[in-house]
């Protein structure tokens, strides 16, 4: 499905100063019904990563921190069982499991030695029972379980969303017979930055050649295009990867459903169904989920696949 | 010299002894008999004593005739030539060799160059004046544009531009030109051990910049603001006349003008004013008086631009004996290459054919002053129709080589009327060669240009000494195509600077490049994009990089061929700045260019400089394929395509990392003028010759000449010697070079065509690249007129066995076109003349009607044809360049095959005719019927294969190439894999991150904190469970860490089904789950763990002191589900008695309510003390367990 620049706007518009948790995600849902909450929740993810990145240094200020954890104690002093940490995250406009994260490393400063080591402290994030005091383990699983942003267990989400992509994708590409490397046999042949898969044989997507295919697993917005270009994407086209027309993103649009209607090289009846037909119908298309912020004025296409998914 | 052309007028001399006594004092004595031009008469051959008698007085004025004769010529246009593109001369000696005019500046001769004029000649001061002062009053005609059709000012011209590069400063002229060139005194004989006066050839004279080397006879406007049509140009022989350093104020002033030339810096505008003068004091001698165009002095055309061609008769043509003469030892000179520049004359007869009107004609000009004819007193061209009638004249001696001009030019040629008037018969010839012509030239752009593929083999980990050094080239090629985009949006932007908007970031990548690995690896990048942008027709790509998909390509087949054209005319270069401009880097090679001047990296140049010369070392000697001589015509053909195709590649890519190691090579040595002293130049000399050259060239052209393989090696020897710096030419090692060129340029004789000589447009070539380095403005001007007996000792001892390179057809007219784009100047001229502007612009109006199209707002519709075939390039982007070419080997075959199929056209015809016809038909008409049947048949084969050939094959190899492609299918790594899925699994699973986050709902919900109405039915949880198991069995979508953190909720969600922590929705009251729903939610677990997930379950998390304390939080406590589940697990094997001990061990650290801590002893002692469990079995399932993990890690 893709998005106007318009439904995105009013979506983001929504998610202004919103707490990354359980129930706003449920208002979201509510207000657009239309849209699938994976696509809801990326979107929802990505502005607020946007507006961590923006406001994260503040939290990290010594003071800051200092101020948190005597908040932190004073509340469990209190009341052990009340979801102090929780409630600090969102009263201070910030993520609970980042959260939980000053609050177990101004703990482990004061209790520990030694400073903790990262991993340490991504280990007791992990898994809170190693956390050695039980209400500060408790207060920190609280956090990373009501937290639909950050955290060990929205990290592992993304990353089994990434990796099921990528298995959907590959598993279009085969039943369009369309011939492909991967990228670990890519890296076998020792190349260094690669794409998720490279056609051997070019399709066109809606009068585009597309030459390799990235999923991204992620709504599209503008600022994670331009991200994704720049760290990524040209570094395919330096090494000829990609395709001709390649598009700077602020003048493409993503097209993973596009996907689903690849055309074989050398196949005349395929291309003669030009126009595409509408991409949110059919059973392929229907089965991956993608946005589009940017008004479909701008006629081009990137050859990178995008996205985000829902079954 | 005069004398010599005097004698010929009179014909006491012929002109084929002329051409023999001229071309003795080029070539070596031994030169066979000069061949003819086709069009001489027999009896033009008769040796007569006589002759040699006259001729041998004037024998050490032989090689002076030519750059008179060009002079000559020059002088005598200039008043019919006053505006549009100037004909440079590049022909020393030019004012020494005027009529009557005893002395010349010393031009850089050695002492046989002395040989000046004897003041005894016959010679008329009055005569001579008239033509130095046309010339003067041409020169510096304020014509715009007109400085276009001379050469830069400072060696390179900044393309379309117009930026200056640093080093390509403006070239001071070395001399005036000026009228001060003639001051010297003509009673002061030279004085030959005056190495000042006379340095060596070639040298530059010393002193105060007083030892002016002859100018080159182009017109020197300043840049000034008339030039309102064209771009600013530098242009060398143009700028600063308003300060040249007069030398001569020790020379007594002798000047015909009679004026002193005061020291110090005279302005253009003092020499106009005393032009002006001289011209009235000229008209005031002559009866009639002056015309009204002579009133303002100098000849100023008229600024509109619009200057009406004035009608051409051949019936007023003036002397037509003399003009006949002339035209016939011109083009002798030009059939023997005695000119330096074939084109440069072509284009200025081509000036005189287009001529629109004689400028301050005076009336005494057209009356022929009696018993003057035979003399050169009177001016040659004394109208448009003497100028027509000569240019005709020439053209009918050069039209061998005009029928091998482009077809554009021969239209235009055919279709110009004066030519038709002045002679139908070359018309007629010339319209045949048109209708013969396969030639179109077209230079359009090439495809746009892409990225460097990644080559394993060379750029993968095992090439770079270190992961530091790999990963750094990683950032350098990215860095690179990063500024290689900016460059490519932005450098069009006016106010946009190379240096300031890059060059600190090229410095910076560049200074990351510590160990001579990375550099070698920077380099083979730099060196293969710059090839795969640049290697096609000048280089100057319009899309380039990631652009926008041309608009063309949308509309559709019909209109492509049009609109393709259009941009063509939109996109190339208007001009490529007349026709001898100096090298430039147009399009993408300024990205290049400037990218060596930005990093300024002393080891980058010399990494580049290897590279290219191994480069050029190995493109130089490949073994182009040689066909074998085919017994059909038709399939040669078709083989000849494809050589030629390969030759034009090598030989493009060639020129271009020729010209970049050329730049980079002398770049140290650069400089916008030659040293300015001759001491200084001594030892500049001295230090130079003993610098190895980069790449030993002279080997190399040596070695070409050899294996007969000019026509390779030259092109590509000539742009490396273009971005020579000033003294490179003087050094012993390029001067050799240089002699054997000129040999070379002397021995390529058009109108020789015999068994072993070189092929026509092979020898074209040669000719139009050695002639444009011959202008070049660092080669000096008299090197082409080197003296008598230097090129005697040239010898070339070729292998004539082999047959080489030079005698198979390998250039084509576009591969020439694409060399020597100056040549395409010819037809802009002869457009302009038909477009019926005035040269002002150097012709070549632009007639465009505009074209609409459909907003680009919408998805355009791209045509199937025009997308498979952007397919087609694609895959065979991506792939070897070996199949693309075995795929063009293969359609090139099965083309050539069925032209064979065809050719039977011939003798079934013949059959087919006399089965048809009756039989009483004539013979002769039966035959005539045969032949012309023949005839069609063959046409209209050849009118099918071409409409469908090309379209077949494709198709078909289109086909093979699906069919193939679809049988390999896809690769077998990724065709079935089924990922441990059962052989029956469709994969309709939900997805494993579905489930991870439904479950962490519900933990986040049973952790709170919740809304009051929030909770989970138990058939949810059912489900939930349900699905898991589904998610665990279709293991497609699962990876590990996905698995891991499942089992690790899995255990969470059972901690709290043991503590009761969930929140059920339903009747307020109740909000727990039934024990009966608990205990089934813990087996459908307990199975899961058991049968489904294969990763290790974390199990001790249920002892944890964080789940266990959810224990101990409620009241009262209940424990029976979880010895419920501890029990099950013993007895499932999923954990064993020691492990749950251990666990227990552990909890005694926390701090427990006491009765907890008491309850808990209770609770588990009985449990441990069960003595079911032997300890075998424990092990066995822990070992079930580590396998599967190892199995998960493996896969």
């Amino acid at each position: 499905m893709i998005l106007t620049k318009a439904q995105y706007d009013e979506i983001a518009q929504c998610l202004v100063s919103v707490p990354p948790t359980r129930q706003s995600l449920r208002k979201l849902k509510q207000r657009f019904p239309s849209q699938s909450q994976a696509t809801l929740l990326s979107i929802f993810s990505q502005e607020y990563q946007k507006h961590i990145k923006r406001t994260h240094a503040k939290h990290h200020t010594s003071e800051a921190i200092e101020s948190y954890y005597q908040r932190y104690l004073n509340g469990v002093g209190r009341n052990g069982a009340a979801p102090v940490l929780l409630d600090l995250a969102n009263e201070v406009d910030y993520a609970p499991s980042l959260m939980a994260r000053i609050i177990l490393e101004r703990f482990l400063q004061e209790h520990e030695e030694t400073p903790p080591s990262k991993s340490v402290i991504n280990s007791m994030l992990r898994d809170p029972s190693q956390i050695p005091d039980g209400v500060l383990a408790n207060q920190v699983y609280q956090c990373i379980v009501n937290d639909c942003c950050y955290g060990p267990l929205v990290d592992c989400i993304k990353h089994a969303i990434g990796h099921e992509h990528e298995v959907l994708l590959r598993d279009l590409l085969l039943e369009k017979s369309l011939s492909f490397l991967d990228e670990d046999q890519l890296r076998a042949k020792g190349y260094d930055k690669t794409p998720d898969f490279i056609l051997q044989v070019p399709v066109a997507v809606e009068g585009h050649i597309i030459h390799w295919i990235e999923s991204k697993a992620s709504f599209g917005d503008e600022c994670s295009h331009h991200a994704y270009l720049h760290d990524q994407f040209w570094s395919y086209w330096n090494r000829k990867i990609c395709i001709k027309n390649s598009q700077p993103p602020w003048r493409s649009r993503l097209h993973m459903t596009m996907v689903a209607s690849l055309v074989p090289l050398h196949s005349s009846p395929l291309l003669s169904s030009y126009p595409w037909p509408n991409p949110t119908c059919g059973k392929l298309s229907s089965t991956l989920h993608s946005a589009h912020p940017v008004p479909c004025t701008f006629p081009q296409i990137t050859a990178l696949g995008h996205l985000s998914g829902q079954r | 010299m005069a004398a010599v052309l005097e004698s010929l007028l009179r014909e006491e001399v012929s002109v084929a002894a002329a051409v023999r006594w001229i071309a003795r004092s080029a070539q070596s004595s031994e030169v066979t008999a000069p061949t003819r031009p086709q069009a001489w008469p027999e009896s033009a051959f008769r040796d007569d004593p006589g002759e040699a008698a006259a001729l041998s007085s004037l024998r050490p004025l032989r090689k002076e005739f030519v750059p008179f004769l060009l002079n000559f010529l020059r002088e005598q246009s200039s008043r019919v030539l006053p505006q549009g593109p100037p004909t440079p001369a590049k022909a020393p000696g030019s004012s020494a060799a005027l009529p009557g005019r005893p002395g010349g500046p010393p031009r850089g001769g050695r002492g046989a160059r002395s040989q000046l004029f004897p003041p005894t000649e016959p010679s008329s001061t009055a005569a001579a004046e008239a033509p130095s002062a046309r010339r003067g009053g041409r020169r510096r005609g304020p014509g715009p544009g007109r400085e276009r059709g001379g050469r830069g000012s400072g060696g390179l011209e900044e393309g379309v531009s117009g930026e200056s590069s640093p080093w390509a400063g403006g070239r001071r002229p070395r001399g005036s030109g000026s009228p001060g060139s003639p001051s010297l005194a003509r009673s002061d004989p030279p004085n030959l051990s005056n190495l000042e006066e006379f340095p060596p050839v070639g040298s530059v004279p010393p002193g105060p910049a007083g030892r002016t080397k002859p100018s080159r006879r182009i017109n020197p406007t300043p840049v000034s603001e008339e030039r309102s049509l064209s771009k600013p140009k530098t242009c060398f022989t143009s700028p600063p006349i308003n300060c040249v350093p007069s030398s001569q104020s020790s020379v007594p002033d002798t000047s015909p003008w009679g004026h002193g030339l005061p020291p110090g810096c005279r302005s253009l505008q003092e020499e106009r004013e005393m032009l002006r003068k001289e011209r009235s004091k000229q008209l005031q001698q002559s009866p009639t008086p002056a015309c009204p165009t002579s009133e303002s002095g100098s000849p100023l055309p008229s600024r509109t631009g619009n200057l009406t061609a004035e009608p051409a008769d051949p019936a007023r043509v003036s002397s037509r004996q003399r003009l006949e003469l002339i035209a016939l030892i011109y083009s002798s000179c030009i059939a023997e290459n005695l000119v330096p520049n074939l084109f440069l004359e072509l284009f200025f007869v081509l000036q005189l054919l287009t001529a629109r009107r004689m400028v301050a004609t005076k009336e005494s000009d057209l009356e022929p002053i009696p018993g003057a004819l035979d003399s050169l007193e009177s001016p040659l061209f004394q109208s448009v129709h003497d100028c027509v009638f000569f240019a005709v004249q020439v053209l009918e001696h050069q039209f061998q080589v005009l029928s091998y001009l482009d077809k554009g030019t021969l239209k235009l040629l055919a279709e110009n009327e004066r030519l038709l008037c002045f002679s139908p018969a070359l018309q007629g010839r010339l319209r045949a060669a048109y209708e013969g012509s396969v030639a179109k030239v077209s230079l359009a752009m090439p495809p746009s240009a892409q990225a460097v593929s990644f080559q394993p083999e060379t750029d993968n980990r095992a090439n770079f000494s270190s992961d530091r050094a790999f990963h750094t080239f990683k950032k350098q090629r990215d860095v690179f195509f990063e500024v290689l985009r900016e460059w490519e949006d932005r450098h069009e932007e006016p106010g946009w600077d190379f240096e300031k908007g890059l060059g600190s970031r090229i410095r910076a990548m560049m200074g990351q490049l510590s160990a001579a690995c990375s550099h070698s690896h920077f380099v083979r990048l730099f060196q293969k994009q710059l090839l795969q942008m640049c290697q096609s027709p000048s280089g100057t790509g319009g899309t380039v990089l990631g652009e926008a998909p041309d608009v063309l390509s949308m509309l559709g087949a019909d209109k492509l061929g049009r609109l393709r054209r259009l941009q063509e005319r939109l996109v190339a270069p208007q001009s490529s700045g007349g026709p001898c401009p100096p090298p430039t880097f147009p399009g993408c090679q300024g990205f290049f260019r400037d990218f060596i001047l930005s990093a300024s990296s002393f080891q980058f140049n010399q990494h580049l400089m290897d590279s290219l010369s191994l480069k050029i070392r190995e493109l130089n000697s490949l073994a182009l394929p040689q066909p074998e001589p085919s017994d059909e015509d038709g399939e040669s053909d078709v083989d000849w395509q494809g050589e030629r195709r390969q030759f034009a590649m090598v030989l493009l890519s060639l020129r271009l990392l020729a010209k970049f190691l050329g730049f980079v090579a002398f770049l140290p040595y650069r400089g916008p003028e030659p040293p300015p002293t001759r001491e200084l130049q001594d030892s500049i000399l001295a230090l130079r010759s003993q610098v190895p050259p980069a790449l030993d060239v002279r080997a190399l052209l040596q070695q070409g000449l050899r294996a007969r393989r000019a026509v390779l090696t030259v092109p590509w020897l000539v742009e490396f010697l273009s971005l020579a710096d000033h003294i490179v030419p003087l050094l012993d090692y390029y001067r050799s070079i240089f002699t054997l060129l000129l040999h070379l340029h002397r021995s390529l004789v058009l109108s020789k065509e015999s068994e072993g000589e070189m092929c026509f447009l092979n020898k074209l070539l040669l000719l139009a690249v050695l002639g444009w380095l011959f202008q070049i403005p660092t080669v000096p001007e008299d090197l082409f007129f080197l003296e008598e007996g230097q090129l005697d000792t040239f010898e070339v001892d070729t292998v004539t066995s082999e047959q080489g390179l030079d005698g198979m057809p390998v250039v084509d007219q576009h591969l020439l076109y694409t060399c020597c784009p100056y040549i395409g100047e010819l037809r802009k001229l002869l457009a302009s003349w038909v477009s019926g502007s005035s040269g002002r612009s150097g012709g070549f109006v632009r007639k465009i009607t505009p074209t609409t199209t459909t907003g680009l707002g919408a998805q355009p519709p791209r045509t199937t044809q025009g997308l498979q075939a952007q397919l087609a390039q694609a895959f065979f982007h991506n792939q070897p360049p070996s199949l693309r070419r075995t795929v063009e080997f293969v359609a090139e075959r099965i083309g050539s095959n069925c032209v064979k199929h065809i050719k039977f056209c011939q003798k079934k015809s013949p059959g087919a005719v006399r089965a048809l016809l009756p039989e009483e038909t004539p013979a002769a008409v039966l035959s005539s019927a045969e032949n012309i049947a023949v005839g069609l048949a063959t046409e209209k084969a050849c009118a099918w294969l071409s409409a469908n050939i090309t379209a077949l094959i494709r198709r078909e190899v289109k086909a093979a190439v699906s069919r193939t492609l679809r049988a390999q299918g896809p690769e077998p790594a990724a065709r079935g894999e089924r990922r441990g899925c059962s052989r029956a699994c469709e994969h309709h699973a939900p997805l494993p991150s579905h489930l991870i986050s439904e479950i962490k709902d519900v933990l986040a919900l049973a952790v709170g904190p919740r809304d009051p109405e929030e909770g989970v039915s138990p058939e949810h949880l059912e489900q939930l469970l349900g699905q898991l198991g589904q998610t665990l069995r279709c293991r497609q979508f699962l990876c590990p860490p996905a698995e891991q953190h499942l089992a690790k909720c899995s255990v969470e969600l059972a901690s709290l089904l043991v503590a009761d922590q969930i929140p059920v929705l339903g009747p307020p009251v109740q909000h727990r789950l039934e024990r009966g729903q608990a205990r089934r939610l813990l087996h459908m677990l307990l199975s899961l763990w058991k049968d489904d997930f294969q990763v290790p379950v974390p199990l001790q998390l249920l002892l944890s002191p964080r789940n266990l304390g959810l224990l101990a939080d409620t009241r009262p406590r209940e424990w029976d589900l979880l010895l419920f589940l501890l029990r099950e697990l013993v007895e499932k094997g999923l954990m064993g008695r020691t492990e749950i001990e251990a666990c227990l061990g552990s909890l005694h650290d926390a701090q427990w309510p006491k009765d907890f801590s008491e309850e808990l002893a209770t609770l588990f002692n009985p449990l441990l003390a069960e003595p079911h469990m032997p300890e075998p079995q424990l092990r066995a399932c822990e070992l079930v367990q580590t396998n599967r993990g190892t199995v998960l890690a493996q896969s």
